[in-house]
């Protein structure tokens, strides 16, 4: 078996034991990404002989008898929305083609100091803003079990480089479902955690209020390990909560016998791919033949998520991106060309006698930052933009942005009352399997539709995680999701692994080669 | 008599004293290099988050309390969203709907009697974070502005005061009622020159017409660097109101409110030219930052630690110490170190009047002339103690006493040591009585004239004592030397 | 509801975009179709409901006064494209 194919449990047992080292890990990923990564397009950037001096300081480590982190050896990709100092951090968008923070967001600097090898920067929608990684000035991902569809997104390069054995471990982001729907189409196991759990700090902010970082790995074990090294709290960011961190990986053994698994009878209905929903209902079976105890519930909310998702972040999105506006760093507009058409508009409207016009016409300034904002952003992240503003502006903030925080606290509310009854959530993470690239490029509202199942979770800040569970008859993944209250990641993770140890839909790997 | 009663609220922006930046750990040093106090979290860079520095959040609720507004049990922030390249995030954190404290007063009172005594209304007082300075040089003919982002994210309190002033004056007491409490507090240095301390101000006119009250449209006026100038736009814009008033007749909501900036040099207000885009701020709370709750302990707490405040200092003088409101309203004017001084001083010597003369007489002249604080003045409160009880115990005579204080001043030595120096000591009483008998004696003709009731010869021979020793007292002198005549 | 075109030269002007005839059509389009299909919110009686506009019921959090370094100012300047030696360059700010 190729080292690229092993879990990273397996993989950090055998660097442990010595079997393997650091290097050799490391090279079987490059040699694997080089091989097939131009057919998935998971990993927008590598750097061969940074990722070798590193796995070389974690061998040397080793070979010293110094202590060694958490992840020692482990190669782990990062999704390129979170900064990684003097190295270049994109999001997937021209604005920030040429971006290299002096500072590593706290994510990756605990990936380094728990000796994890950073292997490169993954594909993404620009500024997280997509279900299906196909908005990245990098060119679309692909999914690994069918290359003519998409990974889903944002997190679609994490997802895809996990699911194509490119890296053990990737870290993603998870502002509407980015961690879980990827995951889920492309088969493999994606934990959003509570809001507050890992720190957001140099996370490039999409939605503040809804962002957070996760890990994505092949099993819930693998995905309790990442979590354990990147969960805490960091004064650096307000929002991070100040407790404890469990030993995620003790508690997987512990029995589910007795656990309340609660089923939302709305997320079986209408709009539901009926192989999906098959799916589904035989991994409820199967908790249920782990000794889970299965009840319905309402969220009754829940189905106007989507609806006050996309108030709340294009909102609070507009507010995030306004820095963008080519002074202080990133993307701007070629200055002379800029100048010679205000000043051609300027002769035009006044030859036309529209004084008025003329006087009115954008500063230099001014029209400075649109074409830059313009030139730099793609379709996508504009309409964003434009519909935050909107929602924002004048006569408009309480009739769609309050309105929408109201509705978050109605749903939030619901998931308080259904945890009172269940431990946790058990449902579809995405109404369809992987959908064709393109199919969705020209139809936003469709593509938001994506996301009924997983927005619920970023709007009330609760934890979710999605893993495989099936497969449809076009050899596509199907994924599961399980929600559980804020801070039971601990819970969320032991189900999905008590699942996994009874299943082998984790195990299976997509035919790259060709 | 005025046909129009002029109607002024006050906007002023105070930078907070704090050692780092209200989000980040960048110095707030005035004066440093461009550029050279920024950091990913005041640059607006991707992915830095703001977190909230404490000392601001306090200096901000001793000001609320001082000013006497109500605290918000619950605060929180939002985003202020512009563009300007000055403002590195494309918004301000600032306080929208809910700032931390609202509804107060600050009590003004002129005591030249200009205008009556008055509580101005505080409408609110926020905390939010400073831009940075955008600079032209337009001799240099250059095609670009230079942007230098130090002073961006510099703790800001925004105190709104309401449209409660009623003249230039009135303002321009609000404004040093204001500073000078804020001093008092050591909440900002209040520098205007520095830009720690900055006014706008809104005016408009309420006219009498034979038909009614007529108010104008409001006036924003922005760029009055001093509170001289603050006086000087104000009484400037009121006329140029009631002008516009005459020529158009517009009112109050027929034209949108208007931001002029003032010209110093030129003593007149220019009207700021506008976009059509209205101002749409699109405030929302910040997700970045959480709110923040006060429990009425920490009001209670604020409030016992405030100290003496300014109106409450220049009453306990005018009671205890027995000086005039003007008196009073000088010294507590010059801040908390100097009043602390004259209570020494006046405790000291158990006459606040004479303290009170002498500070205002000798020492704030010494320290306006050397530009000395208080804290530089070489002679402490127990040394000028000393030397106004000699004067006290008639050891002294008065410009005697301002040669040593003088002589102190200059070299820092005590009272006693100037006098030994100078060879000032008292003279033995029978050495004084000889001396006047020997000075009669030898003057026959003066003592003719005492007889003949010229009261004034005994003048030449005070003169004469005092060159022979110039340590005589000399009103004890003319005593003796009366005595001695009289006995002829 | 749906946007006009006015409307949506009026966004973008605040959003500090500059659109092409063919994306101020498009967006006005898709956004009249998301505001739309948002507007079912309207269908919820929120009255008296808090909004929630953190994801986590955190208060109080504070930084202790302190100075820390600040980036050289090469660093600090080194993303910008456009600075001289010691400052971010804009095209003309004139007046203030």
């Amino acid at each position: 078996m190729s080292l690229t194919e092993l879990s990273a449990a397996e993989l950090l047992q055998r660097l442990r034991s010595g079997e393997v080292s650091a290097t050799d890990a490391a090279k079987a990923c490059l040699d694997r990404i080089e091989q097939v990564n131009d057919r998935v397009n998971a990993i927008v950037r590598v750097d061969r002989a940074k990722v070798l001096e590193d796995a070389g300081k974690v061998d040397q480590k080793r070979a010293a008898g110094q202590p060694v982190g958490a992840l020692a050896g482990l190669p782990v990709v990062v999704k390129d929305l979170l900064c990684t100092q003097g190295e270049p951090t994109t999001c997937g968008s021209r604005m920030l083609r040429d971006f290299s923070p002096p500072y590593d967001a706290t994510a990756v600097a605990k990936l380094r100091s728990a000796d994890g090898v950073i292997l490169g920067k993954a594909n993404l929608d620009e500024f997280a803003m997509g279900g299906s990684t196909e908005s990245s000035i990098f060119g679309p991902t692909r999914n690994p079990w069918d290359t003519s569809r998409v990974a889903g997104g944002s997190s679609g390069g994490s997802a895809a480089a996990v699911a194509a054995s490119l890296a053990p471990l990737a870290i993603g982001t998870d502002t509407g479902g980015s961690i879980r729907q990827p995951a889920g189409l492309c088969g493999i196991t994606g934990l959003k955690p509570t809001y507050g759990r890992i720190s957001r700090y140099g996370l490039i902010a999409f939605a503040s209020s809804l962002d957070q970082i996760g890990p994505m790995a092949h099993s819930a074990e693998d995905c309790a390990l990442l979590l354990e090294v990147l969960a805490g709290h960091d004064p650096r960011d307000a929002t991070s909560v100040d407790r404890p961190v469990p030993q995620y990986r003790e508690s997987l053994i512990t029995p589910l016998k007795g656990l309340k698994l609660g089923v939302v009878k709305d997320h079986f209905g209408a709009g539901l791919d009926e192989e999906v929903a098959a799916a589904v209902e035989r991994a409820i079976d199967v908790y249920r033949s782990l000794g889970a105890e299965i009840r319905d519930v309402a969220l009754p909310h829940g189905r106007y998520g989507v609806a006050t998702y996309y108030v709340i972040a294009p909102c609070e999105a507009s507010s995030n991106l306004a820095r963008y506006e080519g002074v202080h760093y990133g993307y701007r507009t070629d200055e002379g060309q800029l100048l010679a058409e205000l000043d051609a508009e300027r002769k035009q409207l006044l030859a036309a006698g529209d004084k008025r016009a003329a006087e009115n016409l954008d500063t230099a300034l001014v029209r400075m930052y649109r074409k830059s904002r313009s030139e730099g952003f793609g379709p996508e992240v504009k309409r964003r933009i434009m519909l935050g503003t909107y929602a924002l502006s004048a006569g408009y903030y309480d009739a769609y942005y309050v309105k929408a925080l109201k509705v978050r606290r109605l749903i939030r509310q619901d998931f308080d009352r259904a945890f009172e009854q269940v431990d946790l959530i058990v449902g579809p993470v995405t109404p369809s399997t992987a959908f064709k690239i393109g199919e969705k490029t020209n139809d936003p509202l469709a593509m938001y539709r994506e996301d009924l199942y997983t927005v619920t979770a970023n709007l009330a800040g609760i934890a979710g995680i999605a893993f495989p569970c099936g497969q449809s008859k076009a050899g596509l993944p199907i994924g599961v999701q399980l929600q559980s209250p804020p801070f039971q990641e601990e819970t969320l993770l032991r189900a999905a692994h008590q699942f996994q140890m009874a299943t082998d839909w984790h195990k299976r790997r997509p035919a790259l080669e060709k | 008599m005025s046909p129009y009663t002029v109607i002024i609220g006050l906007e002023v922006h105070v930078q907070l004293a704090t050692e780092s930046k209200l989000f980040c750990g960048c110095s707030t040093a005035f004066g440093a290099a461009p550029n050279t106090q920024i950091c990913p979290v005041c640059l607006g860079m991707p992915g830095a988050l703001p977190v909230m520095n404490r000392k601001a959040f306090e200096l901000s609720l001793r000001t609320a309390a001082a000013i006497n507004c109500q605290i918000a049990r619950f605060t929180k922030w939002d985003r202020k969203q512009y563009y300007y390249p000055d403002l590195p995030k494309g918004y301000q954190i600032s306080q929208y709907d809910l700032p931390f404290s609202h509804d107060g007063w600050l009590e003004i009172s002129d005591p030249k009697g200009k205008f009556e005594p008055k509580r101005v209304g505080i409408i609110r007082a926020h905390l939010e974070e400073d831009a940075g300075k955008s600079m032209h040089d337009e001799r240099a003919g250059l095609a670009d502005s230079q942007i230098d982002l130090n002073r961006t994210g510099t703790p800001l309190l925004e105190i709104v005061s309401q449209p409660d002033m009623r003249s230039p004056a009135e303002a321009k007491a609000f404004l040093s009622e204001l500073k000078l409490l804020l001093t008092y507090l050591g909440v900002s240095d209040c520098n205007m020159q520095e830009g720690s301390l900055r006014v706008d101000g809104n005016i408009n006119l309420h006219i009498d017409t034979p038909g009614g009250k007529v108010a104008t449209p409001i006036v924003e006026i922005k760029n009055m660097n001093s509170f001289r100038a603050v006086e000087r736009a104000l009484a400037y814009e009121a006329e140029r109101l009631y002008e516009v008033w005459q020529e158009t007749g517009q009112k109050l909501g027929d034209v949108p409110k208007q931001t002029r900036g003032w010209d110093d040099a030129a003593n007149v207000t220019r009207g700021q030219r506008h976009k059509e885009e209205s101002s749409d701020y699109r405030y929302f709370p910040d997700p970045d930052l959480v709110p923040v709750t006060v429990t009425d302990a920490v009001v209670e707490q604020v409030l016992a630690s405030l100290g003496e405040m300014p109106v409450a200092l220049r009453t306990r003088l005018e009671t205890e110490f027995g000086l005039s409101a003007y008196d009073s309203d000088v010294l507590v004017n010059q801040g908390r170190a100097l009043v602390d001084y004259f209570l020494h001083v006046a405790t000291a010597t158990g006459d606040g009047k004479l303290a009170s003369n002498w500070l205002q007489q000798d020492v704030l002249r010494m320290l306006n002339e050397r530009n000395w604080d208080i804290a530089a003045f070489p002679v402490t409160a127990p040394a000028l103690a000393v030397l106004l009880k000699k004067v006290q115990a008639g050891e002294l005579i008065t410009s005697r006493a301002r040669e040593v204080l003088q002589a102190m001043i200059d070299t820092g030595r005590s009272a006693d040591e100037v006098m030994r120096e100078k060879g000032i000591e008292q003279v033995d009483e029978t050495e004084l009585v000889a001396l006047c008998q020997e000075l009669v004696a030898a003057n026959p003709k003066v003592a003719e004239d005492f007889k003949a009731g010229k009261m004034q010869a005994i003048g030449s021979l005070v003169g004469q004592a005092k060159k022979k020793n110039p340590n005589v007292n000399p009103g004890r002198v003319r005593e003796l030397l009366i005595e001695a005549l009289g006995k002829l | 509801m749906s946007l006009t075109r006015q409307d949506v030269e009026k966004v973008a002007l605040l959003a500090r975009l500059r659109l092409s005839t063919n994306e101020l059509d498009a967006l006005t389009e898709q956004l009249s179709k998301v505001v739309g299909y948002v507007e079912q919110l309207g269908e919820l009686d929120t009255e008296g409901v808090a909004p929630m506009a953190h994801a986590v019921e955190v208060t109080n959090v504070f930084r202790d006064d302190a100075v820390q370094p600040s980036l050289p100012r090469e660093q600090a300047l080194a993303s910008a494209p456009h600075h001289d030696d010691a400052c971010f360059l804009v095209p003309a700010v004139l007046g203030d």
